[in-house]
């Protein structure tokens, strides 16, 4: 029988606001270890917690843009567990009532749209940095120490939780890279993979096509690439269809992710599940978000990826209408005339391939490039196109040197010109200079404007003295 | 000659401010007696030999944490601690001028009533030496009695500074809950605990109040006081409304002498023009120390979990971190924080917490009501602080829940976020006995007047007799 | 209401408490004494009832998202049992 693959996935992302959640010591990437630390995210005897407003805010707006609802009071809870780079022994982070609520996505796909559901979208704050050594590389297993670095203790992070709406990982890819754009295009998140402010977990559990049941999932855990993500559950989906077409059972466990590596390692076996002992964080009062707060937020949100992905579709395929926009590049897109289909490819091949930041590039000056682009040269095409984010970049100048200015080339049309048009050429010989502009439309045509009209000027002028 | 045993706080800065004695002399003068003193009552676990500030020296309890000074809390897992902060009302009393005596000993984490959980061995109490302070800040309540400081810092989670006031014969304040900053605090129970002053006289205690009170950025629960804290003046109680709450005055355990007392104090009250009348609060101390016992060690159990030998503290070396944090954590905890550790990590447990922190949760908000009633019909209501005068070392130590039981009648107004005052009310078998005085959110100032102008008439003497 | 051997040491595990037998037998009894006598609120029916996690009414307080200076890293380590470089360090996982 055929399988349906149900997934769901569960994205933490950093906020990028200057200062950590609960203290104000300055968020960052990269500074020497532990030197962006205090007494709170240290958890020394007796510090307090104080939240960031703008995460708050932030937050807020993400949830807005993923049609959440904002609760009318969230509260903070303690998640007790002991490890190195959780300081304080717990994680403040939301429980049973979280900020934003019950909100969905709908997605643009290739067959229609699929509405993906957000169950939930919380704050919280991030771990330490621990680095292993003595082990294989960094590597958890064999090594003979950690060390701890509390720089990342606390930053902002919002975790989002979607429904088990998503049935392929392809699909699923697409989702979150919707979604990374969506957080960079609110600005409030940088969402880069390397630096890990963005991570995923998957849920992954397969049923009979067609049925409705949920089965066993299993939960992968730390992802940090798109690729990564679609591997890692296409991986286990094979491997869950497996067992069952082998008559067994899914075992409910949680697997590390391991780039490259066929299995994926238990991370914690069942029996030492966790109870986190959730409580209100007596530390910390409850938010009542504001209407100004949310109103203001809802303000701040334009026009979001989904929407021009599927005002794009209208005129470009959905392959080239998603890509433009989950790369960001569709506003490029928008402002270069020309044929579309061109434009979208030039904007999303070519120029992705000069690695060419689109902001830099004017539309008009490029529009002018594509335009021509079946008139000149590959090589000088691609030399104009990475050109074509410096300032002050105009076609022109690009254009009419790949157009022929090769005397050897032109002369011999000059010449078929002049004797082919007598009387102009007396004329013009005769003092009528206003000819010679009849003379070069000439050439042009007999060269289909490949011809550089400088040049022939100068050649056809030489040629009619003598 | 400077006399610590009788020096108020309010005449050692007429001192200072009339140049009769320098800062100097008088942080010398109490140094002299905790060197003549503190062998046998252990009221200090550190002291500062260079006064910082004009003012009149104060005292810390060890849970307050002083940059660069040794912190503890009583515990051994933090043993050598120095902080790289001060606690806001250590930095309050800096501003003030105070300057620092020394940090008194304490029932290990504030877990306790008579100071025999220090990790660093127990307080004695200048009345009788054989007998407990109480606690868990009975070094700051000894050492204020013994004539060690003018005046102390406690804290009070489950009435540590009302209960070892009292067994003490000086004036303990439990603030209303928010108006004291608890940044810097060791923690023990975060929605009960705050900081209050220890004293010789009320006048002393609205003084010291009024320094450390008020909102602070670092403590998102603290908030500005409604009014400014008036130093009392009056010595009459006309106009007070003076409630008797049955249950927390004919509760079982309190002895006869205690009795005796305060039933005197209230006929004082009356006296003293206050109009005085019975109510009831029929929940509130039945259920109010089963109610703490599941509320404040599960929070613990949380606050607790900091103490884990990575980024300061002794640790047990060990190959794995789990043993080592379990070894360490064996061997620095002692016996009453493991117990209430335990207890709240089950109260919060999976299965249980409905049945046990969740309900807890509720019974403080009936717990709430019934004083927020009683309280519409009353100023203040009065009771004794503690059921028995200072009990001796060791009377209660294998037997938690006796221990507990010492705190039955201080600790439902703390569960309603209410202030309360201890002031000495006389003494029974030679012990002093100690008034409760509570009153609603913000009411300070009307404790104050209360217990001013009932210590003028009742002129208990706060010297112990033995020191006299 | 009694807490048995095997609760004692499932709390101990999660609060990372390695107990002797001894320790063991002496917390089994107490904490269930214990537990009996706080097992009381379970007495009253407070179906209805709002939870109190805080005695003041509050919320929505915060603070503006304004760096302030952080710890120097000596004072960052000063109190560390063990480290390496700029870091904490402790035993493997
Ligand atoms: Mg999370
Ligand atoms: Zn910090």
């Amino acid at each position: 029988m055929s399988w349906e693959p149900v997934i769901g996935c569960e994205i933490h992302v950093h906020l990028k606001t200057r200062t950590k959640m609960f203290c104000r010591c300055p968020t960052g990437f990269g500074e020497p270890e532990n030197t962006r630390t205090c007494p709170v995210c240290l958890a020394h005897p007796g510090a307090l917690p104080v939240p960031n407003a703008r995460a708050i805010e932030w937050t807020i707006k993400l949830g807005l843009a993923l049609g959440c609802e904002i609760a009318p009071r969230a509260v903070f809870h303690r998640k007790n567990y002991f490890y190195p780079d959780n300081p304080k022994g717990y994680q403040i982070s939301q429980y049973d009532e979280p900020l934003c609520i019950s909100g969905s996505l709908a997605m643009p796909g290739p067959d229609g749209e699929t509405t993906i559901g957000i169950v939930r979208a919380h704050l919280e704050e991030d771990a330490a940095k621990s680095v292993h050594m003595g082990g294989a590389e960094g590597r958890i297993h064999g090594a003979d120490r950690s060390l701890i670095d509390f720089n990342r203790s606390g930053t902002p992070l919002v975790e989002i939780v979607t429904a088990p709406d998503i049935h392929s990982s392809e699909q699923a890819k697409r989702f979150l890279q919707l979604l990374r754009q969506t957080v960079r295009e609110l600005g409030i998140s940088d969402a880069e993979m390397q630096e890990g402010s963005m991570r995923f977990d998957v849920n992954v559990s397969v049923r009979p096509e067609g049925s409705d049941e949920l089965r066993t999932r299993t939960e992968l855990k730390n992802i940090n690439s798109f690729n990564f993500a679609a591997q890692g559950i296409e991986r286990e989906i094979q491997r869950q269809i497996g067992i069952y077409e082998a008559g067994g059972e899914v075992e409910q466990e949680t697997l590390h992710f391991v780039p490259g590596r066929e299995d994926a390692p238990p991370l914690r076996s069942k029996e030492e599940a966790q109870d986190y002992r959730y409580f209100p964080e007596p530390d910390l009062l409850p938010i009542e978000p504001p209407v100004e707060m949310v109103e203001q937020a809802r303000s701040e949100i334009g026009e979001l990826p989904q929407e021009r992905i599927r005002r794009l579709e209208a005129e470009l395929d959905f392959g080239l209408a998603e890509g433009l926009v989950t790369s960001g590049r569709d506003e490029l897109y928008s402002r270069t005339p020309g044929d579309r289909r061109a434009v979208a490819n030039v904007v999303m091949n070519e120029l992705a391939a000069a690695g060419i930041d689109p902001r830099a590039v004017d539309g008009a000056e490029l529009g002018k490039l594509i335009e021509a682009r079946d008139r000149i040269a590959r090589d000088a095409l691609t030399k104009a196109l990475a050109a074509s984010g410096e300032p002050g970049f105009s076609a022109e100048d690009y254009l009419g040197e790949a157009l022929i200015a090769d005397a050897s080339e032109l002369d011999p049309v000059i010449e078929q010109v002049i004797a082919a048009n007598e009387e102009q050429v007396a004329a013009y010989r005769g003092g009528k200079e206003g000819v010679l502009g009849f003379l070069v439309g000439q050439v042009m045509k007999e060269t289909q404007g490949k011809a550089n009209p400088r040049v022939v000027n100068e050649r056809l002028r030489a040629k009619l003295k003598s | 000659m400077i006399d610590t045993l009788r020096l108020t706080a309010e005449q050692a800065s007429g001192l200072l401010e009339r140049k009769e004695v320098s800062v100097a002399e008088l942080h010398a003068a109490y140094l002299g007696a905790i060197e003549q003193r503190d062998g046998e009552l252990h009221a200090y676990l550190t002291t500062v030999s260079e006064p910082e500030g004009d003012g009149v020296p104060v005292a810390f309890k060890d849970v307050i944490s002083t940059r660069g000074v040794e912190t503890t809390a009583g515990s051994k897992i933090l043993a050598g601690f120095r902080p790289v902060y001060d606690a806001t009302v250590a930095a309050r009393c800096k501003q003030a001028g105070l300057p620092l005596l020394g940090k008194t000993n304490m029932d290990e984490f504030a877990m306790g009533s008579s100071t025999e959980n220090s990790a660093y061995g127990p307080t004695r109490n200048p009345w009788n030496p054989e007998r407990v302070p109480g606690g868990s800040s009975g070094g700051s309540a000894a050492a204020v009695s013994g004539g060690l400081a003018p005046w102390a810092l406690g804290s009070d989670t489950g009435g540590s500074v009302k209960q070892p006031a009292a067994l003490c014969g000086v004036v303990g304040l439990r603030p209303t809950y928010g108006t004291v900053s608890r940044f810097g605090i060791v923690a023990f129970a975060s929605s009960l605990d705050q900081v209050g002053p220890i004293t010789k006289t009320v006048r002393d205690c609205a003084l010291l109040y009024r320094i450390i009170a008020g909102r602070d950025r670092c403590d998102t629960t603290t908030v500005d006081l409604p009014e400014h804290v008036e130093l009392p003046e009056a010595d009459d109680l006309k106009g007070l409304r003076v409630g008797v709450p049955k249950e927390l005055n004919e509760a079982e355990g309190i002895e006869p002498g205690v009795s005796a007392s305060v039933n005197a104090a209230i006929e004082l009250c009356r006296e003293l023009g206050a109009e005085v009348g019975e109510c009831e609060l029929p929940r509130s101390v039945e259920f109010g120390l089963p109610c703490y016992y599941l509320i404040a060690p599960s929070e613990a159990s949380s606050n607790l979990a900091r103490y884990d030998g990575v980024r300061y503290g002794p640790r047990v070396p060990r190959d794995s971190i789990r043993e080592m944090y379990e070894q360490t954590r064996d061997a620095g905890f002692g016996d009453e924080p493991k117990r209430r550790i335990m207890l709240g990590a089950y109260a919060l447990s999976a299965g249980y917490y409905e049945a046990f922190y969740g309900q807890a949760q509720k019974v403080r908000t009936v717990i709430r009501d019934e004083f927020a009633a009683a309280l519409e019909r009353f100023d203040v209501l009065v009771s004794p602080t503690s059921p028995t005068v200072a009990f001796p070392l060791g009377a209660k130590t294998d037997n938690p829940l006796a221990m507990y039981l010492s705190d039955v009648l201080a600790i439902p107004p703390n569960m309603a976020g209410l202030p309360g005052l201890s002031i000495p009310c006389g003494l029974s078998e030679g012990l002093p006995v100690g008034l409760q005085l509570v009153g609603p959110q913000f009411s300070e100032n009307v404790l104050f007047r209360t217990g001013h102008a009932l210590e003028q008439a009742l002129g208990f003497d706060s010297v112990p007799e033995r020191l006299r | 209401m009694a807490i048995s051997r095997d609760e004692v040491l499932h709390v101990a595990r999660l609060a990372r408490l390695a107990l002797t037998d001894e320790e063991v037998e002496r917390f089994q009894q107490q904490l269930s004494a214990i537990l009996e006598a706080v097992g009381k609120v379970g007495e009253l029916d407070l179906s209805g009832v709002e939870p109190t996690s805080h005695p003041l009414e509050l919320s929505n307080v915060w603070a503006e998202d304004e760096p302030r200076p952080s710890l120097p890293l000596e004072e960052a380590l000063q109190n560390a049992p063990d480290r390496e470089g700029g870091y904490f360090r402790v035993p493997p996982a």
